[in-house]
């Protein structure tokens, strides 16, 4: 693999419960302040659980025409301010997109308000003409990849990916191997993830979040012993990737390389998560990387706070890991689980604490169980400086990616 | 409810959704004005007229129906004639 293409990231961009920007989200990060409050219309639907992420929508009414926001489903418009932002440090204008073949690739999984609002519509008005234009555009898992590439007018590779929680990690591995492969030069890559009361009823019903409802910041606690299940968040993330030989070019701002991008599939039960197909990616993505185990300086683990998937994911870190114990935190104890969105949030998340030197804390850590005792938890935020770190994201259907990214060395 | 009344109430309600959601400026919506280029309509445009004509009016236009359509007082006739007394 030697005459590959190494590939670095030029852009960030972030809208989640954290902030509505970089700046506000490393704050929030390094305060370790949570996002997550109670949605009292879940709570009237029906929902074990009224705890949510709470995200803005922006308001696109400025920069997008009426035909292009009538196409967008809620978490297009997340991605839609997560893009702009990515592009606009990556130093992309619309002049750059129509000149080059930029490829877009987004994780998402869902587009459950559109859908229930069209099967709504439809059902009283037994007229499908009258579910409107936007219906079909929004209602499609590639929402997101279809709305931007047509916003941004890009032209090269140009799909979505629906790895459940593994989504947006997926994307961002996609793109790195279309760049490294030299099929293409810079890809936008991202999750995006609807926050309504539609997208997670299904989730809720089968018991996966926390019911601590009284206090919302305290609820999500990956890793503590006394862990009862998940918040649902969303937003998006999105990160611009393009080759070593592109950005150099350009005379870019070269924020990280993605050195590793480690995949499997359990081959096992659909919901249960197995130790073995951890394994096999995160070492895949070391092997990729050429790199030992004891080169990783943080692990952003996928800890979503479920009894069984943060026990599995301790011991997967702890026998890949072992004694170097590397600071690890789960960033979903701030923001709840982004789901779709999460593998490529969690990365810009772990990049700003790289830039800015900081390990994230792992808040509601006060309690380790006996495989998270293993493990080096950052349980308050830690000034320290580090040059490789490792995101671990696992899904539904036995789906795992494991991201390794480093600073830059030319 | 006179027919003028009824009128008024069309053009206002017609002036309010093309304002509001179809964000024309209003000063552009006159009577003689063509509504097909003042609206800039394409054929998915036409989908989502026709959803809020059914909403504000409760009557749903086909392809049939807009082709007799060319000024905004062909519109105003044409939901006056299909709401109206006489329809």
């Amino acid at each position: 693999m030697s005459n590959a293409n190494r590939v670095v990231i030029t852009g960030l961009g972030i809208w989640s419960c954290l902030g509505k920007d970089l700046k506000e989200v490393e704050a929030s990060l390094r305060a370790g302040k949570s996002g997550i409050g109670f949605d009292q219309p879940r709570k009237d639907m029906g929902y074990r659980s009224a705890l949510t992420g709470v995200v803005p929508m922006p308001d696109l009414k400025e920069k997008l025409t009426r035909r292009q926001r009538v196409m967008m489903a809620e978490e297009c418009f997340y991605a839609y301010a997560a893009a702009e932002q990515a592009f606009a440090q990556a130093g992309i204008d619309m002049d750059f997109l129509e000149r080059n073949e930029v490829g877009i690739l987004f994780g998402n999984d869902s587009s459950a308000k559109a859908v229930m609002e069209s099967i709504d519509t439809v059902r009283r008005k037994k007229d499908t003409t009258l579910l409107g234009s936007g219906a079909i555009f929004q209602s499609m898992n590639c929402t997101v990849t279809m709305n931007l590439s047509t916003i941004f007018k890009l032209r090269g590779v140009n799909f979505t990916i629906s790895g459940a929680c593994a989504s947006g990690s997926h994307s961002i591995g996609m793109g790195y191997l279309l760049i490294k492969q030299g099929l293409q030069k810079m890809v936008l890559c991202g999750g995006a993830q609807e926050v309504n009361e539609y997208a997670f009823g299904s989730f809720d019903g089968i018991g996966a979040f926390s019911v601590q409802e009284a206090e919302p910041a305290k609820a999500s606690k990956p890793f503590d012993k006394n862990r009862d299940g998940l918040v649902p968040s969303g937003g998006a993330a999105a990160l611009v990737l393009e080759s070593l030989e592109s950005a150099v070019e350009r005379g870019a701002n070269i924020l990280g390389e993605v050195t590793g991008y480690g995949f499997s599939s359990n081959g096992a039960h659909i919901s249960d998560p197995d130790l073995d197909g951890q394994l096999r990616a995160l070492n895949m993505a070391l092997n990729m990387a050429g790199i030992a185990a004891d080169k990783i300086d943080y692990v952003n683990a996928h800890a979503t706070a479920t009894p069984v998937g943060d026990s599995i994911e301790a011991q997967a870190i702890d026998a890949v890991f072992g004694k170097r114990r590397p600071y690890v935190s789960s960033t979903k104890s701030m923001t709840g689980h982004e789901c779709w969105m999460a593998g490529a949030s969690e990365v810009v998340y772990s990049m700003l604490m790289m830039h800015g030197d900081f390990i994230a804390p792992n808040i509601n850590f006060a309690t380790p169980d006996e495989a998270s005792a293993k493990l080096n938890i950052a349980a308050s935020t830690i000034e320290h400086r580090f040059d490789t770190f490792l995101s671990n994201s696992f899904g539904f259907g036995g789906t795992n990616s494991a991201l390794i990214i480093k600073r830059y060395v030319a | 409810m006179s027919t003028t009344t009824l009128r008024e109430e069309i053009i206002t309600k017609t002036r309010n959704f093309l304002v509001e959601e179809f964000e024309v400026d209003g000063s552009t919506i006159q009577d003689d004005a063509p509504l097909k280029e003042t609206l800039g309509l394409d054929s998915l445009d036409y989908v989502d007229l026709v959803v809020v004509i059914e909403e504000n009016f409760g009557i749903k236009l086909g392809a049939e129906d807009f082709q007799k359509v060319v000024t905004f007082r062909d519109f105003y006739d044409h939901i006056e004639q299909r709401i109206g007394p006489n329809a």
